[in-house]
């Protein structure tokens, strides 16, 4: 796993000038400018040819990251999952959105967007896919605190 | 108005049949219970083995799942109620066919269940619908479906139907969508917020068997409702409660 990776990370940056990428244990660690980039490269060279985005999640590392998490496979090649991770600033989560790249991004960046509140930029349609129309707030951050629903509603 | 046991056998043995009205509708409608046909979770695979061969729910007469609110009396609310669902689960509970009963299968469905602290999930269907018959269980069994079914047939039977049909009436207000849950949280007519019992002061502290025995009272519970669970008590996600009072008698046939 690791000479492959290494392999991969050599052969990214040596097709990429100006792009470097960090191996944190298995995973490629990418900079956000860079995230289209790396990812139609890994998807058209031939060598590689990801052509399936397996999963892409993010984690929330409070009070200051948040990560967006991208596991690519290739399908006619049966390689993968290569594990991509992208290191956001919390209060201002912006990246490139995938989509364009893989049409399968498009809900799960809705997803990440919806409970996390990371902003896709060039997403087709960006909006909330789980929660309703109105929500307030994103609830997979570590610092959401859910409604109490045991408490007395005047309302009512 | 009851016939006399006695004289009802002993006109049976001579081939007179008697009966009263509503035991002869109670008796049909019990027998012919139309659930309406949708699941939320997983609970509703074990609703959909219940009505295959076999565990085959026909055998109560109710395996015509209407995919029509108006054609269904019983609604099973099998599964996880989100928040964002619970609207629509209410306002299908509207639609229906008077007089109408509810099933709450399975934990979800009754408390939250494994997602009780979560943000997104209703904590029990009875804070908007008056619920008839809990199941408990994550998923409950179709065994314990069938109990259910069972518990709600004696529940009809017990009734007039000329009651059953006036308290069924009207309609349940539908909650509406806020910025971190349901407007209102619950609905007052059929649901309140559980509080503590007062505190009392005692002069001097006894070292009785108080604390062995199970607590109860007006204040502990999920509001003015008797919870009612149906058959032995399983899973791991059984509501509070059910461990320690267990099956109890039917309480609607007393009332």
């Amino acid at each position: 796993m690791r000479p492959a990776l290494e392999g991969l990370k050599s052969a990214v940056e040596g097709g990429l000038p100006g792009v470097t990428l960090q191996l944190e244990g298995s995973v490629l660690m990418v900079e956000a400018k860079d995230v289209p980039r790396v990812c139609r490269f890994l998807k058209d060279t031939p060598a590689y040819e990801m052509d399936y985005l397996a999963n892409l999640t993010a984690i929330d590392y409070p009070p200051d990251t948040l990560e967006v998490v991208y596991h690519l496979c290739s399908m006619r090649q049966k390689h993968g999952p290569v594990a991509l991770r992208v290191k956001l600033p919390r209060a201002n989560p912006v990246i490139a959105s995938v989509t364009p790249i893989w049409r399968g991004a498009e809900f799960q960046e809705r997803e990440v967007y919806d409970l996390f509140g990371v902003i896709f930029e060039g997403h087709p349609d960006l909006r909330r896919i789980l929660m309703w129309e109105g929500f307030k707030g994103h609830p997979m951050r570590k610092d959401y605190v859910p409604e109490d629903q045991d408490a007395p509603d005047e309302r009512a | 108005m009851m016939v006399d046991e006695g004289l009802k056998s002993e006109l049976r043995k001579q081939g007179v049949y008697v009966t009263t009205w509503d035991q002869l509708v109670n008796w049909g409608r019990s027998n012919s219970i139309w659930p309406l046909q949708f699941g939320l979770a997983c609970c509703a695979i074990e609703m959909i083995a219940t009505a295959a061969s076999r565990y085959d729910i026909a055998r109560f007469g109710s395996e015509i799942f209407r995919a029509s609110p108006r054609q269904a009396d019983l609604m099973i609310v099998a599964g996880t109620v989100t928040k964002k669902m619970a609207p629509q689960v209410v306002r299908l509970y509207n639609q229906m066919a008077e007089p109408k009963y509810v099933i709450s299968m399975g934990a979800c469905a009754t408390s939250g269940g494994p997602f009780h602290k979560g943000y997104n999930v209703l904590k029990g269907i009875d804070r908007y619908i008056p619920v008839d018959v809990y199941i408990p269980g994550c998923p409950p069994t179709p065994e314990a479906l069938l109990d259910g079914l069972m518990r709600l047939q004696e529940r009809i039977k017990a009734r007039p139907f000329k009651a059953a049909m006036d308290e069924k009436q009207g309609e349940y207000a539908v909650p509406a969508y806020g910025d971190r849950g349901l407007l209102p949280r619950y609905n007052p007519g059929v649901w309140r917020p559980p509080t503590l019992p007062p505190v009392v002061a005692t002069a001097t502290p006894t070292s009785s068997a108080s604390s062995s025995t199970p607590p109860s009272g007006p204040g502990l519970g999920r509001g003015p409702r008797r919870l009612y669970f149906s058959g032995p008590v399983g899973g791991m996600f059984a509501p509070h409660g059910a461990s320690w009072r267990g099956p109890r008698a039917c309480p609607w046939g007393s009332t």
